[in-house]
């Protein structure tokens, strides 16, 4: 690829060029200080680029060019489930009887969306195996604040509170952050030897003082834990609530529910489980679904469905916790969602997760020779292998992963779970072909190879993006965090 | 086995045949014996079934054909979420599936084209605001004024932050519901009779415990607030002035940087977003560089490769969850980034001149709708002042009527300030209509308009179709 230092849109741009075009005024041109006060004019513009359409097109082509996506090739990024995302997804979202409402409309002028918005609520709540849904969270992450939120409330409903939750060291980090910002304390419980909670720990943590234990299952290091009904039980005696992580939902949909093993709050992740796409970061979902004890205290406003069949907004309930999003939560991502759920339907989705776990499987079977699978049990939709055999070569995960980019396929997560040395977090999904699974273990298999004749190599690695290593601690040590124009430090008038 | 309809997944018989032969189970069901009989599930899950793709679009077609979506009326809706033109560019750059189905950037070698896209829409917000740092979005404007509380608490070690009631009590709301338990406490002050905050209330409200206080500009009501003396009353008393400020009016209003803000928070969704229902729309936060290292969020930094080339990277993350896990600025992972990337391109488009001329038109036309209401018999100014693109005004009758009476006319004539009533305790709002209006709206159209509310108000029991 081309090594010519790239330019930002703003050094493209030259004065006096446009790609903008706007209606003609039809109404009288009422001078700019009758509208607004002298002291709230804007005294030196806003430096956008100036750029033709065409140039603006070519700058964000190129761009697209140095990025990877899900149909650039195989991306078994461990715990975030990067599916393909169905293009017809793409053709329902942008229908303008739903991209084009307004949130305030009248409520007979939107039917269609809340009908959805219902369905979705019913379909959720029934793979969550719980009773009550809001599609309010924008993300993972926002679900589990929500979920927390909810518990919290639930708790203060009976004259109840409890300051402390318990998470496994193999959690996501995004758990323990929620946890603080829910105004809980997050409290570590360790692994045993087979990957799962150990349960002599947990016990030892049981006190009335226990708020809840948030959970994935299947967890980060892709095994189910085949103790949660015991962990279910010793939480729920000791007054506390389950929170399920449903990140790793695409491992069990028809075939485990949450709310069956004893949670009482779930969260999807509708750009993981769903195939909603993942945006480079963005737009994603985060609905929750809860145990019809904890329904009161779910965010306004619900959906709800009248006697004569019509839809309405239900803003009267009031135990509930209030808003965590403005509006209705992200829409537009739910509506791909929903597409994908009601083209599936409960066989498609169950095929899903049989399919992903014969894949990593399959990945782990190709591969265990070479790097170390520590837990010796089938995985899940997930598994997670040590690059450690490698350092004795002076070779690490982060080497492997710079590698595997020159082979054309996304590294694996990599550095966690934390417990694991080394870790690569592989997750391959369910809708990648036999022949892309056998590429990506030959070339997990070529770079373990590597690292005994070439480890110099790797740790140059990638030879053949469009950059090399990039300095993190630089940018971190001198942050410069947006352009830099030649005139800053010029006053513009 | 038998094939479901749809589910995507490419395996022949054989090759699942092969594949499980390779691991060694002896069938699918195998591969979950690591899950327990009392919690597998062996009935189907009570689900519509699967549907062809052609299938799929049909009923989602009929969903959407429920609707009447705003983009199909002469809509004057506001509030937050606005019916902007989005130029075709946007749609063609955010399909492309490198952008679209990427993940978070972890990777940078892989991933310079987002992350470069992100460095330039931290630039283009930083322009906009007058600021000195930007993050690389937020969901929306209510968790980013939410997270920008927390910032301001932790950054004063004081325990209130002071928000006029002319900010989104949307906003305000999700304010109160995410910081409960760990943020400081809000205190909301009231308007003015004409709708602009009242900075004596808020003087009287600021003392040494007040972390920020927060002003959005143009206000709830459309009304332009003194920004340059709202930050004299935070900064008095050494508290942060935070800022919500609508991007859009940025190319006409000042940049709040330059009047003493601290932080600006905002929602710039009208910059290439759809209104899609209120969601996703694009979040932002910009700081000064003193409060560079508690800003919640992705930050992108430029720096070269090991032969010296340029290059973009995720930057300063000892501040975020997956590092620091408990002792993190924020769980937030997601940055809307693909919202940020629609608004990147819209704002390339329009350009410095042409985010100027966007802003001029709408506020010309704004003021053309908002005398001619003002005209007719029994319509008051609600909101008093100067304003951007949004006013409200005070009817004869319920504003919920007049909207009703309008749609089988073709018009969506504004938002019922009275859905909001519970978030301004004691204001009497049944009567008050929030009246937006971008570019799209014609003058033809406006004048249409005008004539349908002074008929139904000079009969409201007739019918006008």
């Amino acid at each position: 690829m081309p090594s010519a230092d790239r330019r930002t849109i703003y050094e493209k741009s030259c004065c006096g060029r446009r790609a903008y075009s706007l209606p003609a005024s039809d109404v009288p041109q009422i001078p700019l200080d009758e509208l607004v006060p002298a002291g709230l004019h804007r005294a030196c513009p806003a430096r956008l680029p100036e750029v033709g359409e065409l140039d603006l097109l070519r700058h964000f082509t190129e761009l697209s060019t140095l990025n990877f996506g899900v149909e650039s090739g195989s991306y078994p990024l461990g715990s975030c489930t990067m599916k393909y995302n169905p293009k017809i997804n793409e053709v329902v979202g942008r229908l303008e009887g739903f991209a084009g409402l307004h949130p305030y409309q009248p409520e007979s002028l939107v039917q269609g969306a809340l009908e959805l918005m219902y369905e979705l609520e019913q379909w959720l709540a029934e793979i969550a195996g719980l009773a009550r849904v809001t599609l309010q969270p924008a993300a993972g992450a926002h679900g589990e604040l929500t979920g927390l939120l909810i518990m919290r409330a639930a708790h203060h409903a009976q004259r109840r509170d409890p300051k402390r939750i318990i998470i496994p060291d193999t959690a996501h980090g995004t758990n323990p952050a929620s946890v603080i910002m829910a105004g809980y304390e997050p409290v570590a419980v360790t692994s045993d030897p087979r990957g799962g909670v150990d349960l002599e720990a947990l016990k030892a943590l049981l006190d009335d003082d226990l708020a809840g234990l948030m959970l994935t299952n299947p967890n980060t290091l892709g095994v189910f834990d085949e103790n949660i009904t015991e962990i279910a039980r010793l939480v729920h005696e000791a007054g506390g609530l389950l929170y399920y992580d449903g990140a790793n939902s695409n491992a069990v949909l028809g075939i485990s529910r949450p709310g069956d093993m004893g949670f009482d709050v779930v969260h999807f992740n509708t750009h993981k489980t769903f195939s909603t796409p993942h945006g480079g970061g963005g737009p994603g979902a985060g609905p929750i679904a809860v145990r019809d004890t904890l329904a009161p205290f779910l965010p306004v406003p619900l959906v709800g469905k009248a006697e004569d069949g019509r839809f309405f907004f239900d803003d009267d309930r009031p135990q509930s916790i209030g808003k965590v999003r403005t509006f209705y939560g992200n829409f537009g991502v739910l509506i791909r969602a929903a597409a994908y759920i009601r083209g599936l339907g409960p066989d498609g989705l169950r095929r899903v997760s049989e399919m992903a776990v014969l894949n990593a499987n399959y990945v782990m079977e190709g591969i265990k020779d070479l790097y170390d699978v520590p837990f010796e049990r089938r995985c899940m939709h997930e598994f997670v292998a040590s690059a450690a055999p490698l350092k004795e070569h002076g070779v690490r995960a982060l080497d492997v992963a710079k590698r595997l980019l020159d082979y054309g396929v996304h590294p694996p997560t990599t550095y966690f779970p934390l417990l694991v040395d080394e870790a690569l977090m592989i997750e391959p999904t369910e809708t990648e072909s036999r022949e892309d699974l056998e590429r990506l273990i030959e070339a997990l298999r070529a770079v373990a190879a590597e690292a005994v004749t070439d480890p110099e190599m790797l740790r140059e690695a990638p030879l053949s993006m469009p950059v090399r290593r990039l300095d993190e601690a630089a940018a971190a040590r001198h942050p410069v965090l947006h352009q830099r124009f030649p005139e800053d430090g010029e006053s513009c008038a | 086995m038998g094939r479901s309809v749809t589910d995507y997944v490419p395996h022949s018989e054989l090759d699942v045949r092969t594949m499980l032969d390779a691991v060694g189970a002896p069938s699918i069901d195998g591969l979950f014996d690591d899950i327990p009989e009392a919690v597998r599930r062996r009935e189907p899950l009570a689900l519509p079934a699967g549907l062809s793709e052609a299938e799929v679009l049909g009923e989602m077609r009929r969903l959407a054909a429920a609707n009447t979506p705003a983009t199909g009326l002469v809509s004057f809706l506001g509030a937050g979420v606005y019916d902007h033109y989005v130029p075709a560019v946007v749609d063609a750059i955010v399909s492309r599936s490198e952008f679209a189905t990427a993940y978070t950037p972890y990777q940078p070698e892989r991933s310079q084209g987002v992350l470069q896209t992100i460095f330039e829409f931290q630039t283009a917000i930083c322009e906009l605001t007058g600021m000195d740092v930007s993050n690389a979005g937020m969901y929306d404007a209510g968790t980013a004024l939410a997270e920008a509380s927390l910032l301001a608490a932790h950054q004063t070690r004081r325990g209130r932050v002071v928000v006029s009631a002319g900010v989104h009590p949307e906003y305000r709301q999700v304010l109160a519901t995410e910081t409960v338990h760990t943020g400081p406490r809000p205190q909301f002050v009231d308007l003015t009779a004409g709708a602009a905050t009242d900075f004596e209330a808020a003087k009287a409200a600021v003392d040494a415990d007040t972390a920020a206080v927060f002003v959005q500009q143009p206000n709830f009501f459309g009304a332009l607030e003194d920004l340059a003396g709202a930050a004299e009353v935070a900064h008095a008393a050494g508290a942060l002035f935070a800022v919500v400020a609508d991007p859009l009016s940025l190319g006409l209003l000042e940049a709040p940087g330059r009047l003493g803000a601290d932080i600006v928070v905002g929602e710039a969704q009208a910059f290439g977003n759809a209104m899609d229902f209120g969601g996703p729309g694009l979040g932002y936060m910009a700081v000064t560089q003193k409060l560079m290292r508690r800003i919640p969020g992705r930050l992108v930094g430029e720096t070269l490769d090991s032969e010296g080339r340029r290059g973009f990277v995720l930057t300063l993350q000892t501040r975020e969850q997956h590092i620091r896990r408990e002792k993190a600025t924020s769980n937030i992972c997601s940055n809307h980034a693909l919202n940020a990337l629609a608004a990147l391109v819209h704002l390339s488009w329009l350009g410095r001149e042409g985010l100027a001329e966007l802003g001029l038109m709408c506020a010309r036309k704004t003021a053309y709708l908002r005398q001619a209401l003002l005209a007719l018999p029994g319509v008051t100014a609600f909101t008093a002042g100067p304003v951007f693109r949004e006013f409200a005004v005070r009817l004869p009758v319920p504003g919920a009527q007049v909207v009703e009476a309008l749609v089988p006319l073709g018009f969506l004539a504004g938002v019922p300030a009275a859905r909001f009533a519970a978030q301004f305790a004691g204001a009497d709002l049944d009567d008050v209509l929030l009246v937006a209006v971008t570019e799209k709206r014609t003058r033809a159209e406006m004048d249409a308009f005008i004539a349908a509310v002074a008929a139904h108000l000079a009969s409201p029991e007739a019918p006008h179709a």
